[in-house]
C-alpha cells in the first residue's frame, strides 16, 4: 500500500484539473440557472420547420458507411497503442524486437493497401 | 485515502452499470457505459496499472463508445416497442446470467484453492510500459503476431461487409483538374457580325 502512494501523489495535477473542470462546468450550470431570466413555455422546446408541423422523428438511420470508418479508425487507433510500449522499451528488447514490430505494421500494411485500393477510404 | 477512492470510484462503476441496462433511452445508456470505462480506468490508476488505464480511455473511451452510439443510431428502434419484449428475453437473459455467475464463482474458488505465486516477467522496468514493452514482442512473439493478424482480419471483414459502391457517382478527380490546361477549356472563335458560328 505504501508503495503506492508516490505513484498516486503523481496523479494529484490530474486530480487537481479534473476538481477545477467539474467546478467551473457546475458554475456555469449554477450561475445560468440563478441570473437568468426563466419563462418556460411549451412553444419554446416544439420542433420549427418552417412553420409547418414537424414531418417526422429526427432519428433517422445511418448510412453504414460511417460504420466503416469508425472501425477503420479503431484498428488504427489499437496499432498505434501497440507501439507505444515497443517505442518506449527499443532499447532493451533491442534488434529482434524492432523486426517482430516491423512484422506487425507489414501484416497491418496489407491491410491498408486492400483498404485503399478497395475505396473504403473515399467517400461518394 | 486509496480506500477511499477505491469505494467511491466502484460505486460509480456499479452505478453506472446499472444505469446502462436500466436507462430508457439507448443513448442514455451508451453514455453511462462511457462513465463506466472512465472511472473504471481510475479504478486501474489506483492499482498501479496507469497505461492500461490510459489504454481504456483512448480505445473504449475513444472509440468503441462511439462505434456503439452509431449502432444506436443505425438501429433506427422504437423504443416503446423495445420493452414489449423484455418479459419474452427474461428467461434467456436469467440463464445466461446465471452462467456467468457460476462461471465466476467456479473460478473464485480455483483462485482460493491454489493461488499462484506471483511473478514479476520483467524486473528491471521502471514503470509498467516498459514492463509490457520488455516482454511483448520478445517472449511473447507468437500472441502479438496473432494479434496482429486478428487486426488484419477485422479490417478486411469490415470492408468485405459493409462497403458498396453506388453507381453513378460524380466524383473530383484532382490530377485532372490542376492538370487541365487553357488549351483544352477554352477555344476562341473568330465570329463575324450577322452569322452564327
Amino acid at each position: 500500500m505504501n508503495e503506492l502512494q508516490p505513484v498516486l501523489l503523481n496523479y494529484l495535477p490530474v486530480i487537481i484539473f479534473l476538481v477545477i473542470g467539474l467546478g467551473l462546468c457546475f458554475a456555469f450550470l449554477l450561475v445560468s440557472t440563478i441570473l437568468a431570466p426563466s419563462k418556460p413555455d411549451p412553444e419554446k422546446l416544439s420542433a420549427y420547420e418552417c412553420g409547418f408541423e414537424a414531418f417526422d422523428d429526427a432519428r433517422l438511420k445511418f448510412d453504414v458507411r460511417f460504420y466503416l470508418v469508425a472501425i477503420l479508425f479503431i484498428i488504427f487507433d489499437l496499432e498505434v497503442a501497440f507501439l507505444f510500449p515497443w517505442a518506449v522499451s527499443l532499447g532493451t528488447i533491442g534488434v529482434f524486437g524492432f523486426w517482430s514490430m516491423v512484422v506487425f505494421l507489414g501484416v497491418l500494411t496489407v491491410g491498408f493497401i486492400y483498404e485503399w485500393r478497395s475505396g473504403a477510404l473515399e467517400w461518394e | 485515502m486509496e480506500v477511499i477512492a477505491f469505494s467511491i470510484l466502484s460505486a460509480i462503476v456499479l452505478i453506472a452499470a446499472f444505469c446502462v441496462i436500466a436507462a430508457r433511452n439507448p443513448v442514455h445508456s451508451v453514455l453511462f457505459l462511457i462513465l463506466a470505462f472512465f472511472t473504471s480506468s481510475g479504478l486501474l490508476v489506483l492499482i498501479g496499472a496507469e497505461f492500461l488505464a490510459m489504454l481504456l480511455i483512448v480505445v473504449y473511451v475513444g472509440a468503441v463508445a462511439v462505434l456503439f452510439l452509431f449502432v444506436v443510431m443505425m438501429l433506427d428502434v422504437d423504443f416503446v416497442e423495445l420493452k414489449q419484449g423484455f418479459l419474452n428475453y427474461a428467461p434467456f437473459g436469467g440463464v445466461v446470467a446465471l452462467v456467468f455467475f457460476a462461471e465466476i464463482a467456479l473460478v473464485a474458488s480455483a483462485m482460493g484453492a491454489s493461488r499462484p505465486e506471483t511473478f514479476d516477467a520483467s524486473p528491471n522496468a521502471e514503470t509498467n510500459v516498459e514492463a509490457i514493452g520488455q516482454v511483448m514482442y520478445t517472449d511473447y512473439l507468437l500472441l502479438f503476431q496473432i494479434s496482429g493478424i486478428v487486426l488484419l482480419i477485422a479490417m478486411i471483414g469490415a470492408i468485405v461487409l459493409t462497403l458498396r459502391h453506388r453507381p453513378g457517382v460524380r466524383r473530383q478527380s484532382v490530377e485532372e483538374q490542376t492538370g487541365r490546361k487553357r488549351a483544352d477549356a477554352v477555344e476562341l472563335k473568330d465570329v463575324r457580325p450577322g452569322q452564327g458560328i
